[in-house]
């Protein structure tokens, strides 16, 4: 699809692209909005990716991060954590970070949280007695993306193995050939230091901007 | 109505602005804003500034989210009305066409009663206005007339974007 003469007079012009992503032009606001949902088995660092995110953002590049959590500070529904990346040809890009409750009978919720979603991260824990939880997490990501009708293949995906500090870190190549057999670009990743987090996030950024470029030829 | 990709000109964001604008003050309300399905807001009017839009438009999306998933528990296709009482200010939600949230804030100054009534109306707008759309919209993709920004970006502008 080609920008029209007439389309570039436009000054306020709002592009709804929910076939299946939701990422979002504001011509009056001059701003591209994505959705990036980060995916993975209870306990994997879904959430501290997005703390270590907050805690190291500019101030004036970020919005308020929420967490509807339990007691227990386990993900309840989502957190939520709006991010300013800078400037695209005057546009400013907002992502918007949203994490799954990693727990098996959350299913309802992370099924809700995956709509219209435009960029995926998987949150793999390294630790090789969760090697089962991250095989079964990815089939159930894959199935609830085929319920909305997305396709993962399709889908700007990422893989982030996570927990790469800890003594019973399960073998990379290991990893990789139960978890990525479509070699999608991959990270290790020790979100609580942060190693591999802002990597992980510039890269499904990418991703996105790649396929919307894509997607509009 | 939620599959296709959906454009909005200036005459429709204008529209959208006059009925919740009007419906501020036939309803007595704080503030208004109107916000899509998957948490984007779309527009606001009323008195309420400075609070954090962002927020509240990605939490009324997950609250609509979640009472929709409730609703298919139970049977229901939707439950497109909430009403959440505070203290001070209450919150009226209103799902409009299947894809637009019309979240309303209103105090003591209003009732219930009344902006229900009113909602009912402006609700009925806002509905023809997005129809509209969707209408126009899903004839430009037909016709493969569809325009977005995004094919002029090049690959050295997603790089420029990192090295900030």
């Amino acid at each position: 699809m080609r920008l029209s003469p007439k389309s570039r007079m436009k000054t306020s012009t709002t592009f709804f692209r929910c076939r299946p992503s939701m990422s979002f032009i504001n011509y009056s606001s001059r701003e591209i909005n994505c959705k990036i949902v980060y995916y993975g088995p209870g306990l994997c660092g879904k959430t501290t990716n997005l703390q270590f995110i907050y805690t190291k953002t500019n101030p004036d590049l970020k919005g308020k991060m929420i967490s509807l959590a339990t007691e227990t500070e386990r993900t309840l529904f989502f957190d939520f954590l709006p991010l300013a990346l800078g400037q695209i040809r005057g546009f400013k890009t907002r992502f918007h970070l949203y994490t799954v409750p990693g727990q098996v009978f959350y299913d309802a919720s992370r099924k809700l949280i995956l709509k219209g979603v435009d960029g995926v991260v998987f949150v793999a824990d390294s630790q090789i007695e969760r090697m089962e939880a991250n095989l079964e997490s990815l089939d159930n990501l894959k199935l609830n993306l085929a319920e909305q009708g997305y396709d993962l293949d399709k889908t700007p995906y990422i893989m982030q193995y996570n927990k790469r500090d800890l003594p019973n870190a399960a073998p990379l190549d290991e990893m990789r050939r139960l978890l990525n057999p479509s070699d999608v670009p991959d990270f290790e990743a020790c979100a609580t230091g942060g190693t591999g987090v802002f990597e992980t996030l510039k890269a499904v950024a990418r991703g996105v901007l790649s396929d919307l470029k894509q997607m509009s030829k | 109505m939620n599959d296709t990709q959906l454009v909005m000109y200036d005459e429709d964001y204008r529209k959208v602005l006059a009925i919740i604008q009007k419906l501020v003050r036939d309803a007595n309300a704080k503030g208004i804003f109107v916000v899509d399905r998957n948490g984007q807001l779309i527009g606001e009017a009323g008195e309420m500034r400075g609070i954090d839009t962002t927020s509240l438009a990605s939490l009324t999306a997950g609250c609509i989210a979640a009472t929709g998933g409730l609703a298919k528990i139970v049977g229901e296709e939707e439950f497109p009305i909430h009403f959440h009482q505070g203290h001070r200010d209450n919150l009226h939600i209103t799902l409009v066409a299947k894809r637009i949230i019309l979240v309303v804030i209103f105090d003591e100054r209003s009732s219930l009663g009344l902006v229900r009534l009113r909602v009912k109306k402006a609700g009925t707008e806002l509905g023809k206005v997005f129809e509209h759309i969707q209408k126009r919209s899903e004839q430009a993709n037909a016709e493969g007339d569809g325009d977005a920004p995004f094919s002029e970006i090049t690959d050295e502008d997603i790089d420029n974007l990192f090295s900030m």
